[in-house]
């Protein structure tokens, strides 16, 4: 098989993620030996409208960017969603809490009836266009990135772990955040990251989004269990799980 | 004989989040100049609202990949003024140490994988890999230095988790400590080999100069400050508090592009390396002012596309001015205090340097700690009307060269004020002719 073609393109988001692929410093040019990377515009001038492998970051906002990514998903073979915003909408959605007319106004104040202000309820990728690979996280984890683009490469299937993140933070040994009084988000979450933030003494903010069957009455128990209640959990949820299925559960 | 110049540049590219440039002119006449933000709007001001003043630096930090730390800091600044949060001195130099790894980690990846492809006459850094192997390895170097460094204190690379209002999650050891100072010691060399070679290229950033006011954190006579002071200008001695920085930022829509634009004492001013070290040259440590000396630069330099070169400098000064950090955490040795707060309502805000020019966050928040009320003010929306009037005046001075070369300095000057578009909570969603 020749080298791949790859393009990178870039909807409403930080571009932490592109900037986690950058992170890979000597690696990356690995990356580069092959695939060939045919339009990035963070990183490159060139541009172009022939690819196989299209890498989507950020999430859909506007009508036109729906448009923007239907015609990047007619050109490719295979399209990747490249981190929270693209693969479940991210810290975006929690815009869709509020009226669309009303995040105009809280924003603009007197200007936001200017009409280029269109925005709608955010949208993940793959609730616009079907999505072939996702790379969860906010930011990914570039690790997990480089094993798919590898799989990719080599044919095979990646496998992304379905488990919760509360598994791999008892494989680093560390304590519970709930023993410390906190609300963590470990229980539901996917593992994959490594748990690196209740590692780094911070709750699990739930930024790769639920398992595919979260235990939903365990996460219960556990609230009761530390005098916490439904309520607290879902004002956590709501940072990376706004109006997706289960916060509301 | 007749000239017609029409350039379009459709989303700039090799810089953070989606901008465009707009050029017609004929016989020599200007018809329409314009530097245009078409990025998709996300509301983050509205995004916080009702949630936990412990939750709010998650959100805002994901304004911005590459300037995360910074939005961390200015959020964390605001919501502890806003509760009478005070910090140890332990905290503060660790939180300095922190922020400076996403200056070095910014200014390097800028200066070297952005801009450096224009000075050599390429499109991206891609193929200097092959021509320029050395020292695309040394910026490479340096930029796996300073995405470490925030990963061991922050927590993660991007994002930070271990900055809370009151303090930190988890503290870094003085093994870790005694390590980093090793390897910014040991990188200083590396960082002066690439410093020559941005000198051996500094011929090509073009001889434009335009007198403006420049804005920056001031912190004077104690420091080159990137995260303590109050608002300092170029055009007045007045330092401004953080608290309001509305008075500086001045906010308004643009009847010409209709995207929102700062301006304080004249019609623009500019933030940035440029306007740090244009407001605190004299406070930089020695082999930063070594390093501005040898690049010739001089306090009151009005060329924009110096502040490719600004950068360098700072590169140099964070180093330095993190190794004086370490050694006085060390001396101290570092204490377990873990961060600590309890909510009460109040209103307060926060100034931080971001690598790209300062940055303001202001929070109200109710008793139970929840947010009611938001406002951040991003160094490249500050930087929009600056950029605007540098094109007007740049546009007639090299309207005889070829519209090639018009286009490559148009957008090399985009690039020197190392926009950071996806920042831009306030820009509207512009669509042009």
């Amino acid at each position: 098989m020749s080298k791949p073609r790859v393009a990178i393109f870039d909807f409403a988001c930080c571009e932490g993620c592109q900037l986690q692929v950058v992170n890979l410093e000597e690696e990356l040019l690995d990356v580069l030996s092959v695939v060939t990377p045919v339009e990035w515009r963070e990183a490159m001038s060139e541009q172009s409208e022939e690819y196989d492998i299209a890498i989507i970051e950020g999430s859909i906002t506007r009508p036109e960017d729906e448009e923007r990514v239907k015609k990047i998903r007619e050109r490719a073979k295979i399209l990747i969603a490249l981190g929270a915003c693209a693969t479940t909408g991210g810290v975006n959605k929690l815009k869709n809490n509020f009226g669309m007319d009303e995040v105009r106004t809280i924003v603009y104040g007197k200007d936001a009836a200017m009409p280029h202000l269109n925005t709608m309820p955010t949208k993940s990728v793959a609730e616009v266009v079907k999505v072939d690979y996702m790379v969860h996280g906010c930011p990914i984890n570039n690790k997990e990135f480089t094993y798919i683009v590898r799989c990719l490469v080599m044919g095979k299937q990646p496998v992304i772990p379905n488990y919760p993140v509360c598994v791999e933070c008892k494989m680093r040994g560390n304590v519970c955040r709930y023993e410390y009084g906190e609300i963590c988000l470990g229980p539901v979450t996917r593992a994959g990251c490594n748990a690196p933030c209740p590692s780094a003494g911070f709750w699990c903010f739930g930024c790769r989004g639920y398992v595919d069957d979260p235990n939903v009455q365990a996460a219960r128990e556990v609230m009761d269990k530390y005098g916490k209640t439904v309520e607290d959990l879902k004002s956590r949820l709501l940072l990376f799980g706004s109006k997706q299925e289960h916060t509301d559960e | 004989m007749s000239k017609t110049v029409d350039i379009h540049v459709h989303h700039i590219t090799r810089v953070e989040g989606h901008g465009n440039i707009r050029l017609r002119a004929e016989d020599g006449k200007v018809l329409q100049c314009e530097w245009q933000v078409p990025e998709a709007p996300r509301f983050f001001e509205a995004m916080v609202l009702g949630r936990s003043y412990e939750d709010i630096q998650t959100i805002v930090s994901r304004i911005c990949g590459i300037c995360s730390v910074t939005h961390t800091f200015a959020a964390i600044k605001a919501i502890e003024d806003a509760m009478g949060i005070t910090v140890s001195e332990q905290c503060d130099k660790l939180r300095m140490l922190l922020h400076y790894s996403e200056q070095m980690e910014s200014h390097s990846l800028h200066v070297g994988y952005l801009v450096a492809p224009d000075l050599l006459g390429v499109k991206s850094v891609v193929p200097l890999v092959a021509s320029h192997p050395e020292v695309v390895k040394k910026v490479i170097k340096l930029h796996r230095i300073g995405n470490q460094w925030m990963e061991a204190i922050g927590g993660r690379m991007t994002h930070p988790v271990t900055v809370k209002p009151g303090g930190f999650a988890s503290l870094p050891t003085e093994k870790y400590l005694r390590e980093l100072k090793a390897t910014l010691t040991e990188c200083i060399p590396d960082l002066k080999a690439v410093a020559e070679v941005v000198l051996s290229l500094a011929g090509k950033l073009p001889a434009f100069e335009r007198p403006t006011e420049y804005v920056a954190l001031v912190d004077s006579p104690r420091a080159y400050s990137f995260y303590h002071g109050g608002i300092g200008t170029t055009d007045s001695d007045e330092i401004v508090r953080p608290q309001e920085f509305e008075r500086v930022a001045n906010e308004y829509v643009s009847p010409q592009s209709t995207a929102k634009w700062c301006k304080w004492h004249r019609e623009s001013y500019m933030v940035g390396a440029l306007a740090r070290f244009n407001l605190n040259a004299e406070q930089l440590l020695p082999l930063a002012a070594a390093t501005a000396k040898m690049f010739g630069l001089k306090k009151g330099c009005c060329n924009p596309y110096m502040n490719n070169v600004a950068q360098v400098v700072e590169l140099v000064q964070v180093i330095e001015h993190s190794l004086q950090l370490i050694d006085e955490l060390l001396t101290a040795g570092i204490k377990p205090e873990l961060a600590k707060s309890t909510p009460r309502e109040g209103e307060g805000a926060g100034a931080v340097e971001a690598p790209r020019g300062i940055l303001f966050h202001r929070y109200a928040f109710d008793k139970k700690g929840n947010c009611v009320k938001a406002n951040c003010c991003i160094p490249t929306n500050q930087n929009h009307a600056n950029i605007q009037k540098d094109f007007e005046a740049l546009v007639p001075q090299f309207l005889g060269e070829s519209q090639d070369d018009i286009r490559l300095k148009m957008e090399m000057l985009v690039r020197a004020y190392d926009p950071c578009i996806s920042c831009s909570t306030h820009f509207l969603n512009v669509e042009f002719v």
